[in-house]
């Protein structure tokens, strides 16, 4: 349930100005509305791009939720990047990554 | 009256949120390209456009995850991705609940789908629209096929959702275009984007436009996932214009452009009985 937990704030986050409202003003409070893991609640609180992306999100809702932060897209390719780097391979789901750590792809 | 124009496009938000950090000559030729898609749909005059998208979590989710949607609504919002980082402001799309309804009526009479009073587009719809009609003046009914979230619809019941959309459109006296949005080959919103697999996408491609339906539904998730990436995927939304077309592809123009991480496809099917 736990990684779907997480996927879920980030659906109602990314679609609901109401929820992004709320999340900015008292974030906590979002968040006790999901049954998350410490390590997930920590990464959403630090936006921590590279450990959700580790934790197995889905790319296209992790997509929107650095463009919510205001993410530039070479810093959210580093993020996912630096996360594997740090937290080993991508956990779950269908958006592992296939290159190499260093590798550059369309010159990012 | 029936469909009057079928076409697929890709839809990656690169297209309009990036397009400065692209090859310059390479972004002139795929507007060039949108733009007289654009024409083309608009010489069709229909009165409709029916977009099949794979959407990216915008309204649904693995709470209630339909394999087919249709949108039932007389207006639309979008998009929901931060404008800025799109590239498109956010607005509303008209819509036409009274002919959602007819077409989803006829629809499922052979395919199971969700419909919905409510639903904002994401750059699924939204980066076609920008080029296609960028005044958002034209009717849309949206579509959905779930390329997102697996377990995914199966591709032989995408086609036979583009079979019973054609049945539906068939009933309408309206005029109804029908557009395909997705990518072909590609690892969209991983470290990888920027992968592509050119030589797939045109071997896809060359069955899409020979509307092979054996080498279309020949395809499987396990070889797309490895050879195309998860954005492969979306082969599904290609496949349903096919099955609803009938006819013949032209691809007007393909290209890999890594930055918008997709080989950024613009062809249209001619209409066949
Ligand atoms: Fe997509």
């Amino acid at each position: 349930m736990s990684l779907y937990s997480m996927q879920k704030f980030l659906f109602d986050l990314n679609r609901d100005p109401g929820v992004q409202a709320l999340f900015r003003s008292a974030p906590g409070n979002v968040l006790d509305r999901y049954d998350l893991t410490r390590e997930e609640r920590a990464a959403i609180e630090t936006h921590n791009i590279g450990l959700i992306y580790v934790l197995g999100a889905n790319g296209q809702l992790l997509m929107h939720y650095a463009a919510y932060l205001g993410m530039p897209w070479p810093e959210y390719i580093a993020a996912m990047r630096n996360g594997v780097t740090q937290h080993g391979a991508v956990r779950a789901g269908i958006y592992a990554m296939t290159t190499d750590l260093n590798e550059k792809v369309a010159n990012i | 009256m029936s469909l009057v124009f079928a076409g697929i496009c890709s839809h990656a938000p690169g297209i309009t949120g990036r397009a400065h950090m692209a090859e310059p000559t390479a972004v002139k030729s795929l507007h060039a390209a949108y733009r007289s898609m654009s024409e083309q749909l608009k010489a069709s005059r229909p009165d409709a456009l029916v977009v099949i998208a794979a959407e990216h979590f915008a309204n649904f989710f693995m709470s209630n995850m339909p394999s087919f949607a249709i949108g039932m609504a007389d207006r639309y919002e979008g998009p929901i991705e931060d404008p800025q980082w799109l590239g498109i402001a956010r607005t509303s799309v008209p819509g036409n609940a009274d002919l959602s309804r007819r077409l989803i009526q006829e629809i499922m009479q052979s395919v199971d789908i969700a419909y919905a009073e409510e639903w904002k587009f994401d750059h699924g719809i939204m980066v076609p629209l920008h080029f296609l009609t960028p005044d958002y003046d034209l009717t849309i009914v949206p579509m959905n096929i779930n390329c997102q979230g697996p377990p995914l619809t199966p591709l032989h019941r995408a086609w036979a959702f583009g079979e019973a959309l054609r049945r539906a459109a068939d009933t309408c006296s309206e005029r109804i275009a029908i557009l395909g949005t997705g990518g072909i080959s590609h690892w969209p919103a991983t470290p990888d984007s920027g992968k592509i697999n050119e030589t797939w996408d045109r071997e896809f491609l060359r069955s899409w436009s020979a509307n092979n339906k054996a080498a279309l539904l020949a395809y499987n998730d396990t070889d797309t996932y490895r050879e195309a990436g998860q954005g492969g995927f979306e082969i599904r939304t290609f496949i349903s214009v096919s099955a609803a077309a009938k006819g013949l592809g032209s691809v007007h123009f393909y290209q890999p452009i890594p930055i918008f991480a997709v080989g950024c496809t613009i062809a249209t099917m001619t209409i066949t009985e």
